[in-house]
């Protein structure tokens, strides 16, 4: 049985800041919960002697040195901002979102 | 949103009847050249928006890479909170929405911490040590900084729009969080003040981050909650968010103590709520309560790979260590024979390190305190500067401390000695020759002012002959006024005993 609902997509897309209808609502959660059941035959072949990874190959410790690079200017900064004053992101005020 | 005086017992109220317990997240923006994920500056200051790069503006296709040196001061600072270092640790997706990260999510570590399992032993003024438990360290980046408009007093409520700056979102941050602070009763803001300042002290002397609290280095969010006396059930908590001083600190969880207490006598649950701390009234507000938005879907970031440690590079970092700030001042303190309450003066007025220096140019340790807590502390005082930054260096002060012991100059003639210097005179032995400083030394124009001082006090003079050797101190004075300072007072006072036959 499908382990995702139609409250679990309502709560995802209130987190996410997705307007969506009940029709959509009631869409993705059987599209989503066909994609779940179908991830859940990967638990199936992996045992517990498989490790759970987030990354294909087993690297570990890419580091980066200190160093200054290129910067993007104020003007590319903004180039796709929707708004802006002040060489700043302008934005709707949002309450006490963080 | 209207602001709403909130109801508190006193301080002693609350104590008599509830036990607070504390839990601190404080976190540390370091000082590498670059940001955690990009080779975007670190810098405070510049010009909005020059500091980023693609990645950290969360253009599509970008990919962080993690800043090497900034896995090292994570594994310092956990080596100096006496933590365990993982041996494998992961970055992990933060989703949340808010202007702050254009990413819509910060990275973070989530269950494999690089740092876990320390603590730091907090001496209060008193001397009493307190164990704090670390429950974990972690990597993140920093947001960006809002600036909110419109409204009339610049705060978000009643905000129309708001400005951002990225200059700072990706900034190397590490977060330190405590485990739950019990049996800290009555002492629990000065240990929170403490606790923070201990933590800034590591920090700085790690040589990790600048570290100070007015740009932000350094933030707190402090955790209260209260349980009756007697309980052991912890309460309901509240989170007192970027609480930015030492002061503060203390204020904020001495207000959150009498506030829960408050809430709690009128039988009304205390809300699990983030509260705003507000200095100019010295209280807090409700911010918001924990909700669905603290579903963070915390997720294994897919872009970056793990960082694994080994005992070789731990120990290698281990080895660079400086000596932990409260060590290397017990260490001092021992070195130096100062009492305790000297010791505590000495670190108060921040001249320890100053001392430091000025014993190893070549005084005793007596007489580098005589100086920075004396003559160098009161000029500092008067032009409000901090003692260091008068320019009085340790080879001065060996100088000035050499003409006296060799009765060339006394105390009070090493002041205008200094002030000479400091004006550009030349060396104290210049200015000394220059200001025609040197103590009168010719016992004749001495024995002179003594005979006038002797006569203008005879019934101190009687006194002395009489045997009350301690009135001495009044001829004394009299014979250095007349020399103007000038003089050796520990001569003239042998003279004075000497010319009333009154032995020593």
């Amino acid at each position: 049985m499908a382990e995702i609902n139609r409250d679990d997509v309502a709560h995802l897309a209130r987190l996410a800041h997705i307007d969506m209808t009940d029709a959509e609502l009631d869409r993705m959660a059987g599209e989503l919960a066909v994609i779940v059941d179908s991830i859940k035959s990967v638990s199936e072949v992996a045992g517990d002697d498989v490790p759970a990874t987030s990354h294909p190959i087993p690297l570990s410790n890419v580091f980066r040195d200190d160093v200054v690079g290129e910067t993007l200017s104020n003007e590319e900064a903004l180039l796709g901002a929707p708004d802006n004053a002040d060489g700043r992101f302008k934005v709707p005020a949002i309450l006490d979102g963080e | 949103m209207t602001a709403v005086t909130d109801e508190v017992l006193t301080f002693d109220e609350a104590l008599a009847k509830y036990d607070p317990v504390l839990g601190f997240e404080v976190h540390v923006e370091l000082n590498t050249k670059t940001k955690m994920f990009s080779s975007a500056p670190n810098a405070f200051g510049d010009v909005p928006n020059t500091n980023v790069t693609p990645v950290d503006l969360g253009l599509p296709g970008v990919l962080p890479v993690v800043n090497g040196v900034a896995v090292e001061s994570a594994i310092k600072i956990g080596l100096a909170l006496n933590c365990r270092i993982a041996e494998k640790c992961y970055f992990a997706r933060k989703n949340y929405f808010y202007p702050d990260t254009p990413k819509n999510f910060q990275t973070s570590q989530f269950e494999d911490p690089i740092a876990y399992d320390g603590h730091i032993d907090i001496e209060l003024a008193d001397g009493t040590v307190f164990r704090v438990e670390i429950e974990r360290a972690h990597m993140e980046e920093d947001a960006g900084k809002l600036t909110h408009m419109g409204g009339s007093t610049g705060r978000i409520q009643g905000a129309e729009f708001s400005l951002v700056d990225y200059n700072r979102a990706g900034v190397p941050l590490i977060e330190i969080v405590t485990k739950p602070i019990v049996g800290a009763g009555a002492r629990a803001p000065e240990l929170a003040k403490a606790y923070v300042a201990a933590i800034r002290e590591i920090v700085k002397n790690l040589g990790v981050s600048d570290a100070r609290m007015e740009r932000g280095n350094v933030r707190c969010d402090a955790n209260v909650s209260l349980k009756p006396k007697g309980q052991e059930k912890f309460g309901t908590r509240t989170e007192t968010k970027n609480v930015n001083s030492l002061r503060a600190v203390e204020h904020a969880v001495t207000y959150e103590i009498q506030r829960h207490a408050a809430v709690l006598d009128s039988g009304t649950p205390i809300l699990q709520e983030t509260r705003h701390w507000h200095e100019d009234t010295r209280s807090t507000t409700s911010g918001r309560p924990k909700s669905d938005a603290d579903d963070y879907r915390y997720f294994p970031e897919p872009d970056l790979v793990p960082v694994v440690t080994n005992e070789a590079w731990i120990e290698k970092l281990r080895a660079e260590l400086p000596e932990p700030p409260a060590e290397r001042r017990k260490r001092l303190q021992a070195d130096w024979g100062y009492s305790d309450a000297e010791f505590r003066d000495v670190v108060n007025a921040g001249v320890m390190s100053s001392i430091e220096d000025t014993i190893a140019a070549g005084v005793s340790a007596p007489v580098a305190r005589k100086w920075w807590m004396g003559e160098i502390s009161r000029r500092a005082k008067l032009a409000d500067v901090e003692p260091a930054e008068l320019g009085v260096t340790p080879e001065l002060i060996v100088e000035l401390n050499a003409l006296i012991e060799s009765g060339k100059i006394n105390d009070k003639l090493s002041r205008d000695v200094l002030d000479g210097v400091l004006a550009g005179e030349g060396t104290p032995a210049e200015v000394v020759e220059k200001r025609g400083l040197a103590v009168v030394s010719d016992d004749g124009p001495l024995l002179e002012a003594i005979d006038g001082a002797l006569a203008a006090q005879p019934d101190v003079a009687d006194k002395i002959r009489g045997g009350k050797v301690q009135a001495v101190g009044a001829i004394v004075g009299g014979v250095m006024k007349a020399t103007r300072g000038q003089a050796d007072a520990g001569r003239v006072r042998e003279l004075i005993l000497q010319r009333l036959g009154v032995e020593g």
